[in-house]
């Protein structure tokens, strides 16, 4: 039986993993897969507070969880897409007309 | 029967609308045939109601449609077809269809042709509506309708100033008149609470005397504005402007006669009025002598004639005044026929000599009119009251009830209008057709006899005029009173007074010989001593020039009511413009200061602080918004270290330790 606190931890680790990615990475698709793993984590977290808690509504909202995440990297990937044929970069550094 | 009554007016309507709306589109043939062709049917039906009244001798009453209706009001466009009507019918179809065809002649090729047979038919309209009415509102419709006709064509010249200002003299002069009309209507409406004539007939026994009264001296109003009487009678001698038709017809045979109708009409109302009675008599008294005295020495063939018509008419409402209404009928339809003659004839007259009317330029022009000459003559002599012209027995029989009244005063003054008539008249013939040529010579080379279209007409008033006159013979026994009683003895005891033969005869011969001697004198001054005239003239210069001036009524009118109402427009328009005018203005003023104020407020006061506001904004947002770098690597920087900051001070909120000692297992 592994304890509910080694799915925690993984699920951080994971998070953590997927944070810095987004932080630190320049390419818009790996932030985009960073954001992935994120969701991912979480997606742990709630199966995991499921089973321990005896509740099926974490894995009913991980599953909804999956279907957002799936729309999200289909709108992510076209506006990278998008972007990429306006600039022929996929560099998140020049991306910076998002200011005042 | 019905249909034919409402037929009469309906046939000059359709003319009206025709011509009226698409005149333009057709030619002037069509035009003038459909303007007299439908009077002449309106004609041919006012005979066969009038065969059918004189054959059942019933009074009928057709309502056309239910008007105005509501509580106890109802008020129909409703006829009453009685002997009076049918006689007003009569003259006014019959009349009015022989001028239509003589302005056929007349008006050739005058600009506004179908003009002129539209208003014609629109006034024949009118007329018809005025007589056959069975109520006064339909008689107040036909009264203004009929004014406005004659507003439409004494300005038919409309490019003329004094055609125009005839015009418009005839209307307001009109308008006091109709203002009492129009008083009288409504106290009538006060009273029964009805207009309908029968109604307001049988009960008007319950009136009191001096009700009575005040409705007759307001119908009385009513009837001196529009039959020219004393002292509204300035217009009518102006109105001579129009076409001559027009005066034919309108100032002439028909509607100035109105006033005499309504007299009638109206006369149960009289009849319990004394006092309005005699106002009727005296104002028709005077008119008669005072407009024949000025006819003496007018020198305008038309004025003449028009001043001739106001003394008739004031005959008429001298009959009326003495209770004579059979006379005043039977003067109204001689009239009608000699004056439209004498009118008529005057005008082919002024058709030969090219638009030439002063008397004074005429003379000898017997032998290169004769046609003209012999029907004018008629005319003459049927007006100054010579055997056995029609004039002479209507006007004598209005003498004889004067006398038999015991009102010789008013006897008095119609035996010398009788005798200035006919010395005027025959001035007006001696100087027009008689004597040495006074003409222009560059018009006497265009003299020429009017064409048949409008000799025949005059033909036909000629034996009228000379015929006309035998429907009242024998004097008070005649048919015409006969068929005319059933009207004028309502309400009354049905004493017309029996007059004994040989006052008749006796009054017969004294007015003979008073035409007679006016003829005399006339043949005296104009033919035989031909300088006298003038001599007489010399020698009284005050009377000649007071008369030739009109005794100065026009100017004392201008003076005494047009001046002062003049001044008094121009003292409003002056109250208007400084004080009115002022008030408006201040105000306007006021409020563009305020407004002045307010701007400069808003601009150094408002705008100021607001700049300040915005100023600072700018400044303190111009060192915040360096933050905002457009990296999205900053902004998740920031989200996680906020968000890391939100949970610690979470968790120090709720004291820490068990949210930490969840986090430790």
């Amino acid at each position: 039986m592994i304890p509910l606190s080694a799915y925690v931890a993984v699920s951080a680790v994971l998070f953590t993993t997927g944070l810095i990615g987004v932080l630190i990475r320049r390419n818009f698709i790996i932030v985009l897969m960073s954001v992935e793993i994120m969701l991912n984590a979480a997606n742990i977290n709630l199966v995991a507070f499921s089973h321990y808690l005896e509740s099926m509504a974490g894995q009913i909202v991980a599953l909804f969880v999956i279907a957002i995440a799936a729309g999200e990297a289909a709108v992510g990937l076209a506006i990278i897409i998008v972007v990429f044929r306006g600039r022929l970069s996929t560099n998140v550094d020049e991306l910076n007309l998002l200011k005042w | 029967m019905d249909l034919l009554v409402l037929l009469i007016p309906v046939f000059p309507l359709v003319a009206v609308l025709l011509n009226g709306l698409l005149g333009r589109r057709y030619s002037h043939d069509l035009a003038h045939r459909l303007a007299w062709g439908s009077v002449g049917l309106s004609f041919l039906c006012a005979v066969g109601v009038f065969v059918e009244t004189l054959r059942t001798g019933v009074a009928r009453e057709v309502v056309a449609y239910r008007w105005i209706f509501g509580g106890d009001l109802t008020i129909n466009l409703a006829f009453l077809v009685d002997p009076l009507t049918c006689i007003m019918l009569l003259v006014v179809t019959g009349v009015g269809f022989l001028i239509h065809l003589y302005s056929v002649g007349y008006m050739h090729g005058e600009e506004g042709f179908t003009r002129f047979f539209t208003y014609m038919n629109l006034f024949m309209v009118s007329m018809l509506l005025l007589v056959m009415g069975n109520n006064y509102l339909v008689l107040f419709i036909g009264w203004e309708g009929v004014g406005l006709c004659s507003y439409l064509l004494i300005g038919y010249y409309y490019d003329k100033v004094s055609a125009a200002k005839a015009a418009t003299k005839a209307f307001v002069v009109n308008r006091i008149g109709d203002a009492g009309f129009l008083l009288a209507i409504f106290l009538v409406f006060v009273n029964f609470k009805t207009l309908d004539y029968t109604q307001v007939f049988a009960q008007a026994g319950q009136l009191s005397t001096g009700m009575a009264t005040a409705i007759a001296l307001c119908l009385l109003v009513g009837a001196v504005g529009k039959s020219a009487q004393i002292p509204l009678y300035t217009w009518l001698p102006d109105a001579m402007e129009g076409p001559t038709p027009v005066s034919a017809l309108i100032h002439a045979a028909t509607m100035v006669t109105a006033g005499v109708y309504m007299i009638v009409r109206n006369h149960v109302l009289y009849d319990m009025a004394p006092v309005a009675m005699t106002t009727v008599a005296w104002v028709g008294g005077l008119t008669a002598l005072f407009a024949a005295t000025i006819g003496l020495v007018q020198t305008d063939i038309k004025r003449v004639l028009a001043y001739s018509t106001v003394s008739q008419l004031g005959y008429m409402f001298l009959a009326c005044g003495i209770g004579a209404y059979t006379a005043a009928i039977f003067h109204l339809m001689t009239h009608a026929f000699f004056k439209a003659l004498l009118f008529l004839s005057a005008g082919s007259v002024i058709h030969a000599l090219s638009g030439e009317q002063d008397i004074m330029k005429m003379g000898g022009l017997k032998a290169k009119i004769p046609w003209t000459h012999a029907l004018f003559l008629v005319g003459t002599l049927a007006i100054a009251g010579i055997f056995p012209f029609a004039g002479f027995w209507s006007k004598d029989e209005i003498m004889a009830h004067a006398f038999v009244h015991g009102q010789y005063v008013l006897y008095a003054m119609a035996a010398i209008g009788a005798f200035l008539t006919a010395f005027y008249m025959f001035r007006l013939t001696y100087l027009t057709f008689y004597g040495a040529s006074r003409l222009d010579p560059h018009t006497a080379e265009h003299v020429h006899e009017s064409p048949p279209i409008m000799i025949g007409p005059l033909a036909v008033l000629a034996v009228l005029s000379l015929l006309g006159g035998f429907a009242g013979v024998p004097p008070e026994a005649g048919w015409f009173h006969q068929f005319l009683h059933a009207v004028t003895a309502v309400g009354r005891g049905g004493e017309e007074h029996g007059v004994g033969f040989g006052l008749v005869a006796t009054l017969m011969m004294v007015a003979t010989a008073i035409a007679l001697l006016g003829w005399g004198l006339a043949h005296y001054l104009y033919s035989v001593r031909t300088e006298k005239a003038a001599q007489w003239a010399a020698r009284l210069p005050r009377v000649y020039a007071t008369l030739l001036n009109k005794y100065h009524v026009d100017e004392l009118y201008d003076a005494l009511i047009v001046e002062p109402t003049k001044r008094l427009g121009l003292a409003w328009d002056w109250f208007d413009r400084t004080v009115i005018d002022g008030v408006v203005v201040g105000v306007g003023r006021m409020t563009h200061s305020g407004s002045a104020l307010s701007t400069w407020i808003e601009k150094y006061v408002v705008y100021a602080a607001l700049n300040v506001v915005g100023y600072a904004n700018h400044q303190a947002a111009r060192s915040w918004r360096k933050l905002q770098t457009g990296q999205v690597h900053h902004y998740v920087a920031i989200l996680v270290a906020g968000f890391f900051i939100l949970v610690h001070l979470i968790l120090a909120w709720w004291g820490g330790a068990s949210g930490i000692g969840i986090a430790a297992r």
